[in-house]
């Protein structure tokens, strides 16, 4: 039998920024190699990136692969697949884990392609089996069920969800190694040319979400969930008919087709609960339903529940909380 | 140019239904079509034939009844079909069924585009098509949402999650595209009946033998497998429901927001 050398996550960087998902792979990572008894490594690609090659020992790596060159500053699929192949055949990691952002998904399916090994797509559950094996949970068919998944061959990969998995305080006198390696680089057939940021903000990370559906009268009406949200520190999201009406743009959309959200609160108005609206926004912290239809599926997995007239409840949740806040201050 | 496009039939939905004590989705309980996401790219596909001229294979895997998915993506105006079916195929996960692709494909021929859907709304995973690319040893472009170019060169922008990349490749190349790239027509009459004489072409294993290790497909080949599926729970939720909407019910939950963010 080959010695496997613990749990390796994958490091993902956006213009030198550690994405948050890391932390959280490290965190699970960490708890994980140590009911193994094996070492936790990361691997990082980009350019000038050794302070946050320290980062991701204090939040729990053992020992940190790291690549540094210009190239690898940006995405570059074919150089980062190819280094990251090389060196996960050198020091064979029994697990492999990236998160499941459109890079770690894209880039991962890569990776296990070119090691002929199984991939376990936006994993929301990891635990190990009595064997040592990896026990992989993850929603498919639109969220309506979950599935649990183990793979025969190794690494076995996963790609894991953002905001699921819970991150270790940072800590810096933790100690680990950082190995630097050298990038073998190969010419890409695919360049970036130019980058352009959403001049929204990323509904993904707000912490509170007010979201609209058909219970909806006309487009306008948004403005009343907004006047609600911007009331909390939030932001507006829609189910999807309010979309395809053209009433709010789709960045705003949260559901299977649109985006996945965690905010602590979420507040659905006027909002049925479709399969496919629960399986973006069943993970929020605190859900709250309203909603003139009792027998609405919401209500279900609401932790609170207003049966009635969103133009009626709203206004009344607004000057409540108005209210409240007056009180506390 | 030829253009190939991937595609699934599955099961509708809006329709389907679970059995939470077997923990089974029941595919019968709900008509199959073809994967919603897996239209965008077909209708990709044909706009780029409209454009430039180009010969548009669909292709499957899939049972027997996955023909009638194909009959609709030659309604929509793909020009060719085939299908993978061999029960040798069964039980693939995405490692196996991106190979078995991969060994039609280059049965096929050449080729300079493949256009894929971002993901299927029964398996959720997204893998498939960059998996494909990499059997192919072709570079893949992820969650195309816009082609600016497509000719000689090829310009895409890629949603990245707040960010947007615009990408050049050369051909050939896999594009992954989201539903943001375009709205896919619906055939008409005409297309439709046509359709229903068009032949789809049927490979099994053994056709693919020669391009193919047969010990790569299906359940062999997969090396990731389904122990469970259960339904998510959702235990924990409060569930306190106020069936009137009077002062004391709207003032609970406005407290109870503000306790929630602390």
């Amino acid at each position: 039998m080959k010695d496997y050398a613990g749990v390796m996550v994958f490091a993902e960087q956006r213009e030198g920024r550690i994405h948050p998902v890391t932390y959280e792979l490290l965190g699970k990572g960490r708890e994980i190699a140590d009911k193994l008894g094996r070492p936790l490594s990361s691997v990082l690609l980009g350019d000038q990136l050794e302070a946050e090659a320290r980062e991701l020992v204090y939040h729990g790596a053992d020992r940190v692969f790291w690549y540094d060159h210009p190239v690898l500053k940006d995405p570059d699929l074919v150089n980062y697949k190819h280094n990251i192949v090389r060196l996960v055949r050198e020091v064979n990691p029994e697990i492999f884990l990236l998160g499941a952002t459109r890079w770690g998904r894209s880039l991962g399916a890569r990776i296990a392609a070119a090691l002929g090994t199984g991939l376990t797509a936006d994993c929301t559950g990891l635990e190990v089996d009595e064997d040592g094996s990896l026990i992989q949970i993850r929603p498919a068919f639109s969220g309506n069920v979950l599935a649990q998944i183990k793979t025969s061959t190794k690494p076995q990969m996963a790609t894991v969800r953002y905001k699921v998995m819970s991150s270790l305080p940072r800590d810096t006198h933790r100690n680990g190694e950082i190995i630097r390696k050298q990038a073998e680089l190969i010419p890409s057939p695919l360049t970036i040319t130019g980058k352009e940021r959403a001049a929204e903000a990323d509904i993904a990370e707000a912490e509170v979400i007010v979201s609209g559906g058909a219970g909806l009268k006309r487009a306008g009406d948004f403005s009343l969930l907004a006047e609600l949200a911007e009331l909390l520190g939030g932001t507006v999201g829609s189910s999807r008919l309010p979309v395809d009406s053209g009433w709010i743009g789709r960045e705003h959309q949260v559901g299977f087709s649109g985006h996945t959200v965690k905010p602590k609160v979420y507040i659905a108005c006027g909002i049925s609960g479709s399969p496919q609206h629960l399986a973006g926004m069943r993970e929020s912290g605190c859900i709250i339903a309203i909603n003139s239809d009792p027998s609405a599926p919401i209500f279900k997995i609401a932790d609170y529940g207003i049966v009635g007239d969103l133009y009626e409840v709203v206004p009344k949740l607004i000057k409540n909380i108005k209210r409240l806040k007056r009180c506390n201050s | 140019m030829r253009i190939i496009v991937p595609m699934k039939q599955v099961p509708d939905m809006r329709q389907v239904k679970f059995d939470t004590e077997k923990g089974k989705v029941d595919r019968s309980s709900a008509a199959a079509e073809i994967n919603p996401f897996d239209l965008h790219a077909l209708e990709t596909a044909v706009q780029l034939k409209e454009k430039l001229g180009a010969a548009v294979t669909a292709i499957s895997m899939g049972p027997r009844r996955a023909e009638v998915a194909l009959r609709d993506a030659l309604a929509r105006g793909a020009d060719s079909a085939v299908l993978l079916e061999d029960s040798k195929f069964a039980g693939a996960d995405t490692l196996a069924t991106s190979y078995t692709l991969a060994c039609a494909i280059r049965k096929l021929g050449g080729f300079d585009l493949i256009i894929c859907g971002e993901k299927t709304v029964d398996g959720d995973t997204g893998q498939v098509g960059p998996e494909l690319a990499e059997h192919l040893n072709i570079p893949h472009l992820a969650y195309v949402s816009k082609l600016v170019e497509a000719g000689e060169k090829l310009v895409a922008v890629c949603d990245m999650e707040g960010e947007a990349h615009i990408v050049e490749a050369s051909l050939p190349v896999l594009l992954m595209v989201t539903k943001d790239i375009n709205i896919p027509r619906l055939p008409t009459f005409r297309d439709k009946a046509m359709a229903r004489k068009a032949e789809v072409t049927i490979w099994n294993a053994e056709e693919l033998s020669s391009f193919a290790d047969p010990s790569r497909f299906g359940i062999e080949g997969s090396p990731t497998r389904v122990r469970k599926v259960f339904l998510p729970s959702e235990e924990g939720r409060k569930g306190k429901i106020f069936r009137n909407t009077n002062e004391e019910a709207i003032s609970d939950v406005a407290q109870a927001i503000l306790d929630f963010l602390g």
